[in-house]
């Protein structure tokens, strides 16, 4: 238990030391509290949000958009990863098009996929989708070439088929890979969904919050949304993707935890 | 029982083609333990991949209980030397189990006979261990009990042990002389290692490089358990030596 307060307490030392600065920022009086708000204004601005319903409506709105964008991101991405992998054909059919797609930054097709499909969610789901299934693609595609023949063979020779060699040989084997992907499709969805959200007048969302917060030079508010984006972040990572890896990949020695 | 007839592997390469076996015949018969020793390029494991049915020869034709082989079968298992080999996403008994689960045999049956397998190798105790747990010389006797527990007729070893350290190794040696005389398989077993050889075979082929060939074929009658440090043993492995070292005779 010892060592479990000195992890927390070592992961939380630079928080305080950035807190503790920028504390003595805003009390200094060298520059104007409502552009630099002191850490304690932000908490009470983050209390009174979330108690009036306001921060949780617009936290939830982005927390939708997110999901349903990631997971049909992640579910396309990894099939098409996969095949793509697998299969020599789709390859040389679609690595050229994920070749060129991939590094455009995904805001270049905002206003495309807003005049397709609309301002609001559809809108910024598709887009999110297709930007953020780009990085989960290319790891999987990756991971498939990582798996170790050896394995493939061993499966062949104890007679797997075609479909239990996916299921039971090369899902697995690339799954280190896969979960990477995942981890760097979700970075990416997060940061077009909150673009988007200032860009597609939806009536609510944490980018819209941040957003609309600087008209009446709400800079606590600001702050407070980023910091709600920074605790979701934070909660997928350690509720979903640690206890994933844990559970797989760290559990079978193919990833150091 | 295994027949190889006039099997011959050439592949093309940018400096032309090669020879990696060229014409080699031999037999084994049931129960038979038989080793292939060469050094490395003699193409000892590209006939025994060859066997396995990973791709087929250029020239000739091998026969697994009298059935041409086409393509790997469930006739036959497979021990490699990588300890890769096992997948690391699968316990040992899970590893183990693998092809009953491919051939559809229920799970509680499965399970039962993949740790009937494990106690031939002595793991039943870490039949839920994940191959990373284990150390080398337990990854290959899983492998070996992999490659069993779907009842195949022939065993394929390709240098199971030679990744060991040497106490490991003799260690294993001893094992797969008692897994062999327990379940009679016929093992083709390929090794570079001479006294591996005399210690774990019937008969042994040799083979030398360039082009890869069958030298001779060395019957080994001493009785089991055998001793390595025996007169016997070493004129057997002396002979053996002899074979691989001596340069083609013949006109030149």
């Amino acid at each position: 238990m010892k060592s479990r307060a000195a992890s927390i307490l070592r992961a939380a030392f630079p928080f305080a030391v950035v807190a503790a600065l920028w504390e003595i920022a805003a009390h200094s009086g060298a520059f104007p509290p409502r552009l630099f708000p002191a850490l304690e204004a932000v908490a009470a601005t983050l209390a009174s949000l979330t108690a009036s319903g306001v921060l949780p409506h617009h936290a939830a709105d982005t927390v939708f958009r997110l999901v349903a964008g990631f997971a049909v991101a992640a579910f396309a991405g990894v099939l098409l990863g996969i095949v793509m992998g697998r299969y020599r054909r789709a390859e040389d059919l679609l690595m050229p098009l994920v070749s060129i797609g991939a590094p455009i930054p995904g805001l270049a097709y905002a206003p495309l996929f807003l005049l397709w499909f609309g301002l609001g969610d559809t809108g910024s789901i598709v887009l999110v989708a297709f930007v953020s299934a780009f990085p989960v693609i290319l790891n999987s595609w990756t991971g498939v070439k990582a798996v170790k023949e050896i394995w493939i063979r061993a499966a062949q020779t104890m007679g797997a088929d075609e479909r239990r060699l996916f299921r039971h040989v090369i899902l697995p084997g690339a799954l280190p890979y896969i979960l990477t992907g995942l981890r760097l499709g979700l970075a990416q969805a997060w940061r077009i969904l909150v673009a988007v959200e200032m860009l597609a007048a939806v009536p609510w969302g944490l980018g819209w919050l941040i957003f609309g917060a600087r008209e009446f030079l709400n800079t606590d508010a600001m702050l407070a949304g980023i910091a709600v984006i920074g605790a979701i972040g934070l909660a997928l990572e350690k509720l979903v993707f640690q206890r994933l890896e844990n559970y797989t990949v760290v559990r079978w020695g193919m990833m150091a935890s | 029982m295994i027949e190889v007839k006039n099997v011959t592997l050439e592949y093309g390469t940018s400096e032309g083609k090669v020879l990696a076996v060229d014409n080699a015949s031999f037999s084994a018969k049931e129960s038979e333990f038989l080793c292939l020793v060469g050094p490395s390029g003699c193409g000892k494991t590209t006939l025994l991949n060859m066997i396995a049915g990973f791709f087929p020869p250029t020239q000739g034709e091998i026969r697994v209980h009298g059935q041409a082989v086409n393509g790997q079968g469930l006739d036959r298992g497979i021990v490699f030397q990588d300890f890769a080999q096992l997948f690391p996403w699968r316990t040992a008994l899970g590893n183990v189990a693998f092809g009953l689960e491919m051939k559809g045999v229920a799970k509680s049956e499965r399970e039962r006979i993949a740790l009937e397998q494990l106690r031939l190798v002595k793991l039943e105790k870490f039949a839920g261990s994940f191959p990373h747990h284990l150390s080398g010389g337990m990854q290959q006797r899983v492998a070996i009990a992999r490659a069993l527990a779907y009842n195949p007729g022939v065993l394929l070893m390709d240098e199971p042990f030679a990744a060991l350290d040497a106490l490991t190794r003799d260690e294993m040696q001893r094992l797969l002389a008692e897994v062999w005389r327990a379940t009679r398989k016929t093992v083709i077993y390929v090794t570079h290692n001479v006294a591996e050889a005399v210690y774990l075979a019937d008969r042994v082929i040799v083979m030398t490089p360039h082009p890869g060939r069958i030298r001779a074929e060395v019957p080994v009658r001493l009785p089991r358990p055998r001793d390595p440090l025996s007169v016997e043993f070493l004129e057997h492995q002396k002979m053996l030596l002899r074979h691989l070292t001596q340069k083609e005779e013949g006109p030149s």
